[in-house]
């Protein structure tokens, strides 16, 4: 007997794209069609739902080929408009990170920094296709006899640029709160004493990995939308933590599945990646993300069916807990809360404010669905999905 | 009663006059100082609110540039640049005046001038230094 009243298979769904007959839908969209249908009915009808997320993502990069020189040098040491791009990896490869902060920059020693230019600017400008100044140092080789090299370059004078991430679209993600007596400054924004303001950075009912809590769908292969272009799901992110605890609908209640994401740099765009400071913490990088979920049976409709109502996560003190290391939740939200503009802890009202984009995210699965719908975008069909319980 | 914020720019050379006070007396203008800064070569600015009747407002407004100091409305320092804003919203919590809000249904940031203080919040808060003041 069939375990599901409805069996679609990826090949399935990517013949119906192909001939643009396939339906897709966003995942806001989906919640009125399950509410209207019910499952086995939404997922006969429906055969992707897309998602979205925009928001800062640290542990992102880049690895750049920067080409090799005349003479040749064997850049042990890379700059890129002043920040420095880890070089320990071959002649003329490097790898920026988001969260290199620019070479010089005053840093905290004038507290909160401001922390104006940093890897994930560097991104931003060679996406945009800026003139970025590139440094090299090398001890000298017989094979690789140059020490140093500057010049000018913008990413098409690179010979390989891709968006290497080790960790992003966190599944769900902290609320933080600060309950000390001053204003705190931290990768989460600036947090005011007294639980004045509540900060939260998931995208909720749009977010990839909450449309599908399990990774039935998704893994090593899964093409997806990375920063305006066709990129992969490489392997589970760092931290992925399937373990989780999660609601009884299997939504996890904090941190667990990440994903390592791949894409051409040179095919991204300014308004998908966008360097970001945090005053007082430091750079980093916003990342539009958006994944396709193939409706394969009614458990599908079901999951990518979820709504911010039925999200919470929890509250951590970022004033004293979180430093510590000892961070116990101090309560549990909704994101239909979060979204309201104010949350209760205590009796207290809390002004809270995201720190990603749902306009953005929103947008991003709107485009992911007319790439589907016109044929320009084929699901991925994992080679192996996420780790999962 | 009309009331509008403005930014009125010093130079050295009449920072030590007590413009305000002709100003704020002869026009009988309420008048609220949002913020107020003398630099080190001893120019100015200063953000007052003021509440009036119109007619006393616009002729105070003349008598201020008369005596030569440069006045705009506050809305024409402050903007968001929406090349560069993400609509993450996080200033929202931020702006004291409801001066940065999110548009339902849309969830996109809008900002109305009009309702802005120049307290500076939102640029400190920007992670994408949307927000930009031009007080100096």
């Amino acid at each position: 007997m069939k375990k599901f009243k409805v069996e679609k298979t990826f090949r399935e769904i990517n013949e119906k794209i192909k001939k643009g007959r396939a339906v897709v839908v966003t995942a806001e969209e989906m919640i009125d069609v399950v509410e209207k249908h019910g499952t086995v009915e939404a997922a006969r009808k429906i055969d992707v739902v897309t998602t979205g997320t925009f928001s800062a993502m640290c542990s992102s990069g880049a690895f750049l080929n920067l080409g090799h020189t005349s003479p040749r040098i064997r850049a042990s040491k890379v700059w890129l408009n002043d920040v420095p791009a880890y070089g320990g990896i071959a002649a003329v490869d490097c790898y920026i990170g988001a969260t290199e902060v620019v070479e010089g920059d005053p840093l905290n020693s004038v507290y909160p920094g401001e922390f104006n230019y940093g890897g994930g600017h560097v991104i931003e400008d060679l996406v945009s296709g800026n003139v970025v100044k590139l440094r090299m140092e090398g001890y000298g080789t017989d094979c690789y006899p140059a020490r140093k090299q500057e010049k000018n370059i913008n990413i098409n004078d690179l010979r390989d640029a891709f968006l290497f991430n080790p960790r992003n679209a966190y599944q769900n993600y902290s609320c933080a709160v600060n309950l000390s007596d001053t204003t705190i400054y931290t990768y989460m924004g600036m947090l005011r004493p007294r639980m004045a303001n509540a900060t939260y950075c998931t995208s909720g009912q749009l977010s990839p990995l909450f449309n599908d809590p399990y990774y039935r769908t998704i893994g090593v292969g899964t093409r997806i939308f990375l920063g305006g272009a066709q990129g992969f799901v490489a392997w589970p992110g760092t931290q992925h933590n399937p373990g989780a605890s999660r609601t009884a609908k299997g939504v996890p209640r904090h941190g667990a599945g990440t994903l390592a994401v791949v894409g051409n740099l040179k095919e991204m765009s300014p308004q998908w990646l966008a360097g970001a400071s945090m005053l007082g913490y430091g750079v980093s990088l916003y990342v539009g993300i958006g994944i396709p979920i193939p409706i394969l049976n009614e458990e599908m409709a079901m999951f990518t069916a979820v709504k911010d109502e039925d999200i919470f996560t929890e509250v951590y003190d970022y004033g004293m807990d979180y430093p510590k290391g000892a961070a116990k939740a101090i309560a549990e939200v909704s994101y239909k809360d979060l979204r309201s503009g104010t949350i209760v802890i205590d009796g207290k009202n809390i002004v809270t404010a995201p720190l990603s984009s749902y306009y953005k995210a929103r947008q991003i699965a709107n485009l992911l669905k007319e790439w589907i719908e016109g044929g320009k975008f084929l699901l991925g069909e994992p080679q192996q999905t996420l780790p999962s319980v | 009663m009309y009331s509008k914020k403005i930014v009125i720019r010093y130079t050295p050379d009449i920072v030590q006059q007590p413009i305000i006070y002709q100003f704020t007396k002869k026009y009988d203008l309420v008048f609220n100082i949002l913020k107020a800064r003398i630099f080190p070569r001893r120019e100015g600015v200063i953000v007052l609110e003021l509440t009036g009747l119109k007619e006393n407002f616009d002729k105070g407004i003349r008598f201020l540039k008369e005596m030569g100091l440069h006045v705009e409305p506050l809305a024409k320092s402050v903007s968001q640049n929406t090349e560069k804003c993400v609509h993450c919203g996080a200033c929202t919590a931020f702006c004291p005046t409801g001066a940065l809000s999110f548009e339902k249904p849309s969830q996109k940031v809008l900002f109305d001038a009009e309702k802005c203080n120049g307290c500076e919040l939102c640029v400190s808060c920007c992670p994408v230094r949307a927000m930009e003041i031009n007080l100096l």
